[in-house]
């Protein structure tokens, strides 16, 4: 998709410090995401990953003489439900064809849209409150997938190429941002949180890996103060997020050092190598982009009704910044762990513990630290119960994490649970005589502690710990030791 | 003929004939002058006496063979036949079998219909001749030194010459209704979206649609039941059922508005033939004796359509045409690279006047020209529409004639292009505004050659046409 980018109002420059001084960054970023539909977009083949090459395929999404596409219903959805979540404009829309010839992609034209997209304008907002203005984001179908033989594994130089065609006709909402991206954090902030997007209303997989979901970045600088859009280039082949930071800034780089040296950039498509942490040139953008888009006239234009979007709005599920929002609010967790919890899809969760009676920080900890794969056979209930033993300080935090061990593994009842492991609150000044004994006993380390070197620290907790069976609470035992060295 | 489709199929369906029989005197009809006309690129022997045995079956059985039971029929091979060469006339499908058949092949079978063969075409139906074509030039029957008209000569010839009762065109411009009226057989093209498209090889989109020919407006219509209606694999089709017209043949044009439209008879435009003038002006004067009113009518914009036609056809071909790429199936020529190898294989693939019409589209739809050429077009498409649209406002079906003149001599029109396109003056506004229009045999001309008038409907009007098809015909008697 080629956008012509208007150069925005003035504003402050934003200074990125892992670019050279004097310098501003400009991204603008072309997202392609594979809807998870069931089947491909234009025909009844399966829509799925990994198969042998070349089983999911027949004469339409072949491309066949004589074939007709006809719309997958499923996907319009899917594209409008991402439109909603972005903002968007959803809007009657019509398919175009954008004309050029590629061995992959059967009929010598993809199936897009051009001048009325499904999603028009819209905006995504990231974690540290950064707007990202969004252009469009568009249904159109993917192509085949080549794999060239001999040479550099380039088509240029291939001996021969085979074709897998499973992927083409595969559904695709491109989403094209503004160039509204100053930032290599924030540039891999969009791509995160997009992908968060994606998942929470389950319309991708958003695998980068795969390729389900494929960022594109449109890379140009200019210097600190300028409002002008330079000349950009479209880096590909980004496949995973931390790619994603590492090729604008390989870009960014490349673009300055060559006006530092009194040349500019060409526009033009470059793929990004990971293993040579540098971006090749591609196809030159001047010479190769007519692509004679015309309405496609085997399709019929796509009119959603105000009930279908209203329905769809009606049915969209929270997104992921209000869940953050939500559970920071409920919790007064650490923001880091917050955004674990409602990346891993655990706020509900969160909120019936919380409902329940569970400390909220306490329930982010343990699902952040000790939960990752879920909570297990543990119920609801014994969670809450837990965490309650926890704060009363019945259970000290390293017989929580056994108990809780045991609560997802098997289920069943944490007090009868801790008593089974003779986990009873222990009666403080029993822990001081303890301390003192331990410290008659070992006096040359107990100096070194006195003197300041905490290494020994662990030395005492260990035989502490040792001599009541795992059963003193850790934190009980530093405060004591603190108070003890005076 | 002395025998109709209609009267064939009757005969089959009681027992009277057998398919067998009814096949196997066609293929002697082929056999005896197929190598003067050279109406099919395939005859298919084998599978119409396999279909015609699985008829005769049916019908042995008591099973309903289909309304069409062992009717011959000779069909345009610009539509999918499951494992049977399907080639558009061109060398770059060469070796290649469809997968699948095209609903409308589906459809006939279901009907009992029995393809004798794949057609003969111009190349992907670009041309009005049949001359443009990599199995070489169709003869018309009734005059071997003329062409049959086109695209569709070959199945307006095999019908003509009694090769097959009954024939499946396509119409983009007039290629249904242009040949019918050179061969002397009626040829419909019904309201764009009521026949499916599915397995039809692209032309222009937009505008093709596939029609019967016939012997008579009847088993015109009788084709047309069977092959109309909705299917959900053409995302253009109009859903609804086909049109009830064989049960309104017999109503008559009594009260009926009939408009003449004054810029194609004649004095509105040049090149139409004075005996094909004095024709239509015999088929308005039996239909007003037929108890129609009668008057003429001016759908200014109609005189623009040619122009318009040639630049939105070729636009939507040169994108159609693109697949033929030498990467997945039909011709390849080796090259360098794999660009070499695309550029070889469409060069030696695709004759001059598909190479044409591709160079046309391209340039109509580039950047910087799209809005002069295709965007400028489409306009004139809607100025057509909006004027079909004020004109049948007082009337319910149009006159013109079918083609300027008689069918011409083999060789006389291809040297320029423009005077062949020419000859689609009359037909291409039907295909511009989606609406139905059918070509009934009125005569013939100074040359002893069949002249066809061309009757028009709005959308979905095909009640009226055929009504008014059939009451020119009865004229004739």
């Amino acid at each position: 998709m080629t956008v012509v980018y208007f150069t925005r109002d003035d504003h402050e420059p934003i200074i990125d410090p892992a670019i050279p001084e004097g310098w501003e960054l400009v991204v603008g970023c072309e997202v392609h995401c594979e809807l998870s539909t069931e089947t491909k977009l234009f025909c009844g083949c399966q829509n799925k990953f990994g198969e042998e090459p070349n089983h999911n395929i027949c004469p339409v999404c072949l491309g066949l003489p004589g074939s007709m596409p006809s719309v997958n219903a499923a996907a319009v959805e899917y594209a409008m439900r991402l439109g909603l979540a972005l903002n968007a404009e959803v809007q009657g829309s019509v398919f175009s064809r954008k004309n050029y010839f590629y061995p992959d992609m059967p009929k010598d034209y993809q199936t897009t849209q051009f001048d009325l997209p499904t999603n028009v304008g819209g905006h995504l907002d990231l974690p540290n409150g950064v707007r990202v203005h969004l252009e469009r984001a568009h249904i159109e179908e993917d192509t085949g997938k080549s794999t060239h033989i001999g040479g550099s594994g380039r088509i240029h130089d291939a001996t021969h190429s085979l074709v897998d065609y499973n992927r083409a006709g595969v559904p695709l909402v491109e989403i094209v941002s503004r160039p509204d991206i100053h930032r290599i954090e924030d540039a891999k902030a969009y791509a995160s949180e997009l992908r968060a997007i994606l998942l929470a209303i389950d319309v991708c997989d958003a695998k980068m890996e795969e390729g389900s979901m494929r960022v594109d970045a449109n890379v140009s600088v200019r210097p600190l103060g300028s409002n002008e859009l330079r000349t950009r280039c479209e880096v590909k082949n980004i496949n995973s997020i931390r790619s994603l930071g590492r090729a604008i800034e390989y870009e960014a780089n490349r673009h300055i050092d060559l006006y530092n040296s009194g040349e500019s950039p060409n526009q033009e498509t470059r793929h990004w190598d990971e293993a040579g942490g540098r971006s090749i040139s591609g196809r030159s953008k001047e010479d190769s982009d007519d692509y004679r888009y015309f309405a496609e006239p085997d399709l019929v234009p796509l009119v959603p009704t105000d009930e279908e979007i209203q329905h769809i709005r009606d049915t969209m599920p929270m997104l992921p910044a209000a869940r953050r929002t939500r559970l920071l609010d409920a919790s007064s967790a650490d923001p880091e762990a917050v955004d674990l919890v409602v990346g891993r899809g655990q706020d509900d969760l969160a909120f019936e513990v919380i409902a329940g009676g569970g400390n909220g920080n306490s329930v982010v900890k343990h699902l952040t630290n000790n939960l990752a794969d879920g909570i297990g056979q543990m119920s609801i209930e014994s969670f809450v119960a837990l965490l309650q033993m926890e704060t009363a300080g019945d259970l000290s935090s390293t017989q929580t994490k056994t108990v809780l061990a045991d609560l997802v593994a098997t289920g069943g009842n944490p007090t009868e649970i801790a008593a089974s492991h003779g986990f009873e609150a222990m009666d403080n000044s029993e822990l001081e005589g303890i301390l003192d004994q331990l410290i008659a006993e070992n006096p040359d380390e107990w100096a070194r502690f006195a003197g300041g070197d905490r290494k020994v620290q662990g030395f005492f907790v260990g035989k502490i710990m040792k001599a009541t069976r795992g059963q003193a609470d850790g934190k009980v035992v530093n405060q004591l030791m603190q108070s003890k060295m005076g | 003929m002395t025998e109709t489709a209609l009267s064939l199929a009757a005969a089959v369906r009681n027992g009277d004939r057998t398919a067998r029989s009814v096949v196997e005197e066609h293929l002697t009809a082929i056999e005896a002058r197929e190598g003067d006309i050279n109406a099919f690129n395939l005859v298919m022997t084998d599978s119409a006496l396999a279909q015609a045995d699985a008829v005769d079956a049916q019908v042995a059985a008591g099973e309903d063979p289909g309304p069409l039971a062992g009717v011959p029929l000779a069909l345009k091979d610009n539509m999918c036949t499951r494992g049977v060469a399907t080639t558009a006339s061109s060398k770059i499908l060469e070796g290649w079998e469809p997968p699948y058949n095209a609903t409308v092949v589906d459809r006939l079978a279901t009907a009992g219909a029995i393809t004798m063969g794949k057609t003969n075409l111009d190349e992907f139906a670009m041309g009005s001749s049949t001359e443009n074509s990599a199995f070489g030039v169709t003869h018309n029957p009734l005059n071997l030194d003329v062409v049959p008209g086109g695209s569709s000569g070959g199945s307006a010839a095999a019908v003509a010459a009694g090769f097959a009762s009954l024939g499946i065109g396509s119409d983009t411009g007039g290629s249904i209704r242009q040949p019918a009226s050179f061969c002397g057989v009626v040829g419909v093209k019904p309201t764009y979206g009521t026949v499916s498209r599915y397995g039809l090889l692209a032309f222009a989109s937009s505008l093709d649609q596939v029609g019967p020919l016939a012997n008579n407006v009847a088993d015109a219509a009788a084709l047309y039941e069977a092959i109309a209606g909705h299917d959900h694999m053409d995302s253009t089709s109009i859903p609804l059922p086909a049109l009830p017209v064989s049960s309104e043949l017999d109503h008559g044009v009594e009260g009926m508005r009939i408009g003449v439209i004054s810029e194609l008879d004649g004095s509105g435009i040049e090149g139409i033939s004075a005996d094909v003038q004095a024709r239509t002006r015999a088929a308005v004067d039996a239909l007003a004796a037929a108890g129609a009113i009668v008057d003429q009518v001016s759908v200014p914009s109609v005189v623009y359509g040619l122009s318009a036609y040639y630049l939105i056809a070729p636009a939507e071909a040169s994108s159609n045409l693109s697949r033929y790429d030498g990467v997945r199936y039909g011709l390849r020529e080796d090259g360098a690279n794999n660009e070499a190898m695309n550029i070889a294989s469409r060069t030696a693939g695709f004759g001059d006047e598909v190479k044409r019409r591709i160079m046309l589209g391209t340039y109509a739809l580039s950047a910087g020209y799209y809005d002069a050429y295709y965007g400028k077009a489409q306009k004139v498409r809607t100025l057509i529409i909006d004027d079909f649209a004020a004109a049948y406002e007082n009337f319910d079906v149009l006159v013109t004639p079918t083609a300027p003149t008689t069918a011409f001599e083999i060789g006389a029109k291809t040297e320029d292009p423009m005077t062949m396109y020419v000859n689609d003056i009359c037909t291409i506004p039907s295909n511009l505004a989606g609406h139905p229009a059918m070509s009934v045999p009125y005569g013939v001309g100074d040359d002893g050659l069949p002249i066809g008038v061309q009757v028009l409907a709005p959308l979905l009007g095909e009640v009226a046409m055929f009504r008014a098809g059939a009451a020119l015909e009865r004229s004739l008697v």
